[in-house]
């Protein structure tokens, strides 16, 4: 299981990475881990959209379950992964790299500052 | 499977194991006064004496095989060959829950996948679920499907006053709790002749589905090309809802654009029945199979490359994807399913085709020969119609159809209580079943109940 060090991380197992004003948004590994095969990734945010924390990002759906992926920050929405509607299983197999889902601007780089870093998150991993 | 109830000794073991004494004690929760009442039924009778008692009351009934049925308005008297009913009796097939076990359910699941390839090749759509309770409930779901597609961030949705009254009054019954869907575009103040205009001037980019009847409710066959067209270009989709049988000579409503498809089965081999079973059906575009409700089988192959039957992309439903479920349905009617399966397969296309034109010949000589009829008028005479028209009457609907009982005829639907401006206005519908004597027969009663 692997807890990327220069991401931060949402208890709803978002990850997100950080380029000065922009940010990647994805599934961490654990999440993957859990929903085993994913079948369908379905993004329910369009592009230009302002989204604020907590807003559905999608709906990721494995062979045992579909879960909502939120939005671990506000911000706008400047990229979607296209790639992830043909090739799901991208998710499982490079969640931190090829499989990230969105990519937005900041609007609030303060909210930031709520999301646990990779030892915070590798620790509320092993409890649940 | 027998019935074996508790014996007393395990009744005993079983309160002991939960610590109640008495059966009775399970339900203190329920008020004392509504627990047990003192029901006031007559004594038992011997199976002999109740059977044939039910028989006598029964008999007050009477049936389409005892009158001729000109009454349509969403369900139809067609003929259903014997084999249907035989094959659908057999016991491999005669259970309506979900084949959750392939490897145990390959029958049922292929007989489910034909009918979904059928329903398809009807329709001219890509997928079709398996199946809905019946025209209504299988309406909803378009609406559903819509609402959901734009994550509710289009909030109208707009009904032809052409759309069965009932589809439309299920429509808003099942929607109750959206709070914020507009149902509208059917007001009783839009003039039928207007209607279609209407409903173009009101879509708009909040419009999320506009549903249209294909033929519509008064059994007319209308081109909506061009407000199928302006629904899309406002980014919004289109239901159609069916009658399957039209589609035997009609273009099919995927061709003409429509993004969902939905209708009542029953005219597919299922007989009349008040409360039904019917059958619910619902067929879209590739597009929105991720948003559909309902059993959808899937054909692919084993390890040893035989072919296999599944039922598949289940995430949608709510055993799995729970409250964020889009609808709560998922088994329905898969006997009737497959008993309109059995009935299309016994037709063919050539069979189906010609059943379809028996029906519109027959109801074209039908309308022809009332519309000669002193007093009556068929209303929409210069619009094409497939086996369905409505009739202005010289005197009230109930009147014409009390007297016609005299007549052992069932005659057509009134339509003045859902169409209060349509006083007087039946719906005839004349299907495969009747002969040219008949009608005829119908015409003559007619000349005599309306200047009794």
């Amino acid at each position: 299981m692997q807890f990327p060090e220069n991401l931060k991380y949402e208890k709803t197992d978002e990850w997100i990475k950080i380029d000065e004003e922009l940010a990647l948004v994805g599934i961490s590994d654990f999440a993957q881990d859990q929903l085993s095969d994913i079948v369908y990734v379905e993004i329910a945010a369009e592009l230009g959209d302002s989204i604020s924390k907590g807003d559905t990002l999608g709906t990721v759906e494995s062979v045992k379950a579909a879960t909502d992926v939120n939005f671990p920050v506000s911000g706008e929405i400047v990229e979607i992964n296209e790639a992830l509607a043909d090739q799901p299983e991208i998710l499982n197999s490079d969640p931190y790299d090829k499989g990230w889902m969105i990519k937005i601007k900041l609007s609030d780089p303060s909210e930031l500052e709520a999301l646990m870093d990779a030892n915070a998150y590798e620790k509320y991993c092993q409890e649940r | 499977m027998t019935f074996t109830p508790h014996t007393e000794s395990e009744v005993e073991a079983m309160l002991k194991a939960i610590d109640v004494e008495r059966i009775e004690d399970l339900f203190q929760e329920i008020p004392e006064v509504f627990r047990f009442p003192d029901l006031d039924i007559p004594s038992k009778l011997t199976e002999i004496e109740i059977l044939s008692e039910l028989q006598e009351i029964a008999s007050a009934n009477a049936t389409t095989d005892d009158m001729l049925c000109f009454l349509g308005a969403g369900a139809y008297d067609h003929y259903i060959p014997a084999a249907v009913d035989m094959l659908l009796r057999r016991g491999e097939f005669y259970t309506a829950y979900t084949p959750y076990q392939p490897e145990i359910s390959q029958g049922t699941l292929q007989a489910i996948f034909e009918y979904q390839s059928l329903i398809c090749a009807l329709t001219g759509m890509d997928v079709s679920n398996a199946s809905h309770y019946d025209g209504a409930t299988a309406a909803v779901e378009a609406v559903i499907l819509a609402y959901h597609f734009f994550r509710g961030k289009r909030k109208k949705v707009l009904l032809s006053r052409a759309v069965n009254p009932q589809y439309r009054q299920v429509i808003r019954t099942y929607t109750h709790g959206y709070e914020d869907l507009l149902i509208t575009g059917d007001e009783q103040a839009t003039p039928l002749k207007s209607d279609l205009e209407s409903i173009k001037s009101q879509i708009d980019i909040d419009t999320a589905l506009v549903l249209l009847q294909y033929p519509d409710f008064f059994g007319r066959i209308i081109d909506y090309a061009s407000l199928i067209d302006a629904a899309h270009e406002a980014g919004a989709l289109v239901a159609v809802a069916i009658n399957p049988t039209a589609l035997g000579m009609l273009t099919p409503p995927g061709e003409l654009g429509a993004d969902i498809v939905v209708g009542e089965g029953q005219p597919l081999g299922l007989p009349l029945s008040y409360g039904g079973p019917y059958l619910g059906l619902f067929a879209t575009k590739s597009k929105y199979v991720r948003k559909i409700a309902g059993r959808l089988v899937g054909k692919t192959h084993d390890i040893d490359k035989q072919p296999a039957y599944v039922l598949t992309l289940t995430a949608r439903e709510q055993h799995i994807r729970r409250d964020k479920s889009t609808s709560n349905i998922c088994t329905n009617q898969g006997l009737m399913a497959l008993a309109s399966t059995i009935y299309m397969s016994l037709l063919g296309k050539q069979g189906f085709k010609q059943l379809a034109n028996l029906c519109y010949q027959k109801a074209h000589y039908a309308a022809q020969q009332i519309d000669k009829l002193d007093g009556f008028e068929v209303v929409f005479i210069d619009t094409p119609f497939f086996h369905e028209f409505l009739v202005r009457c010289p005197k009230p609907v109930s009147m014409i159809n009390l007297a016609l009982q005299n007549y052992m005829i069932l005659g057509g639907f009134d339509v003045s209580e859902d169409y209060p401006k349509l006083e007087n206005h039946t719906l005839i519908a004349v299907t495969e079943k009747i002969s040219k004597d008949q009608i005829d027969a119908l015409c003559e009663a007619l000349e005599e109940v309306a200047h009794d």
